[in-house]
């Protein structure tokens, strides 16, 4: 009896489509997140996370529109967050269908935002994203989407945030992310050494054995990665089959 | 064939609602005793804080008819805070009582674990069950939860192990319960929804 690591595509969406931000070019149009959102299901995705990264105010009014939608074709959990401000973008989030919802800079601006949110929805639906930065010998924290420094330091921020409440962390290396570099492994298994609830891995995944190498050696409960998917570059059966192979418990599909 | 899903005031129903329409069955939101009175088949689902799950269920007046349709054998199925609602109480709310359908306590996962236990786990069958018919041993079922029942009461039919044995899954009479999310457990969920809603008929 073996808890599975997780597999979890990821959509960025803005105003109703997904997208992926490419370097100097703006953002290229992916898709429909709720056909992606299917597909994924279909291929095996332990879970989805959608995540809202529209600018405009235009764009977010049709997030929860964009949630209800991937939710009625999901049999897996929903992830949502982006923009999350307060308990009642939160509470919005979860009635459209979402089982956990992320928050990143209100959390950092405001941390009692972690302990309302877990006290009216549970730890288990709390999930704190956090972007981060190498900084000589650690990582420094980013909020807006990587612009803003916190000063902070992250491993401590994630060790308050649980105590918060947060019941899950949602790790992206801003160094590592759309690089096709690979996890930054020494990161993840930081993380995971500092806090008691589960990690997900994000930034910088392009190849099986990158996956391989953040389980093994980054020691990450979960691996998000959201353009090689979307791509078709690979596709999440055959991913769980080369892990499987490999020694890595993960569930696949029949 | 309609079923009942309890509505309490908070909870994830249309996940729920979801995925037994999928399967052909009617459902309707019980937020009246009245409803569980009259109810067919009865799906307790929840999550959050134990103390609001309860408290939802006594301003509502829904104890009493929850235990009355308990007693009289009507089928009913509890989803992970539901499956905690139906013991006396929880080490996450001291002092507030629950269904009482087991006696024992609800316990927080100890700190040796990661908790929540968030992700699919594997399931250790006990005794033979009936929402397991005709999925395989080694199948996973999405788990979300920092409490749990522990595993060993007479109607535990599959334990899940997470820094203690605890119930993943509970039969007795008509009376099934489940740690884990079958709505969120891919078409291994789905079935274990279609062996409550066959038995239930």
């Amino acid at each position: 009896m073996t808890l599975a690591r997780r597999i979890i595509p990821c959509l960025d969406v803005d105003a109703g489509r997904v997208v992926k931000g490419v370097e100097f070019e703006g953002l290229r149009d992916m898709g429909d997140p709720a056909e992606l959102g299917a597909r994924y299901n279909r291929e095996g995705a332990d879970e989805l996370v959608v995540l809202d990264i529209s600018a405009s105010v235009q764009g977010r009014a049709t997030f929860l529109d964009t949630i209800r939608r991937v939710a009625e074709q999901l049999n897996i959990p929903l992830t949502a967050g982006g923009g999350i401000r307060k308990m009642e973008d939160g509470r919005a989030v979860l009635r459209a269908g979402a089982d956990k919802v992320t928050v990143n800079t209100a959390a950092v601006e405001r941390p009692e935002l972690l302990s309302e949110l877990a006290q009216q929805f549970g730890s288990q639906a709390v999930v704190l994203s956090m972007d981060v930065k190498r900084k000589g010998d650690s990582w420094e924290p980013y909020t807006r989407g990587g612009r803003d420094a916190t000063g902070l330091d992250a491993g401590a921020w994630a060790a308050e945030a649980v105590s918060r409440g947060a019941g899950e962390i949602l790790l992206t290396s801003i160094d590592r992310d759309g690089t096709c570099s690979g996890f930054d492994c020494e990161l993840t298994a930081k993380i995971v050494a500092t806090v008691s609830v589960p990690v997900i891995a994000s930034g910088g995944a392009n190849t099986f054995d990158d996956f391989l190498s953040v389980f093994n050696q980054g020691s990450a409960d979960a691996a998000l990665a959201a353009s090689i998917f979307h791509n078709e570059t690979h596709s999440i059966a055959k991913l769980k089959q080369y892990l499987g192979a490999r020694g890595v418990p993960v569930r696949l599909s029949r | 064939m309609k079923v009942s899903i309890v509505d309490y005031g908070a909870g994830n129903l249309p996940s729920v609602e979801r995925a037994l329409r999928n399967l052909g069955a009617e459902t309707e939101r019980a937020t009246e005793p009245q409803q569980i009175a009259a109810a067919k088949a009865i799906v307790l689902p929840g999550v959050g804080h134990f103390s609001a799950f309860v408290n939802g269920l006594r301003e509502r007046n829904l104890t009493l008819a929850l235990r009355d349709a308990y007693d009289s054998g009507v089928p009913m199925l509890g989803i992970c805070l539901g499956l905690q609602a139906m013991f006396a109480s929880s080490e996450e709310a001291p002092g507030a009582p629950g269904l009482g359908f087991f006696p024992e306590e609800v316990r927080a996962l100890p700190t040796n674990v990661k908790s929540p236990h968030i992700g699919w786990n594997q399931l250790r069958l006990m005794q033979a069950s009936a929402l397991l018919h005709g999925i395989p041993e080694d199948a996973y079922f999405y788990f979300a939860h920092s409490y749990a029942a522990p595993a060993a009461t007479e109607s535990t039919v599959a334990a899940c192990d997470h820094g203690f044995p605890f119930a993943a899954v509970i039969e007795q009479r008509g009376l099934a319960a489940v740690q884990f999310h079958p709505e969120k457990s891919g078409e291994t969920g789905a079935r274990v929804l279609r062996n409550f809603l066959e038995s239930a008929q």
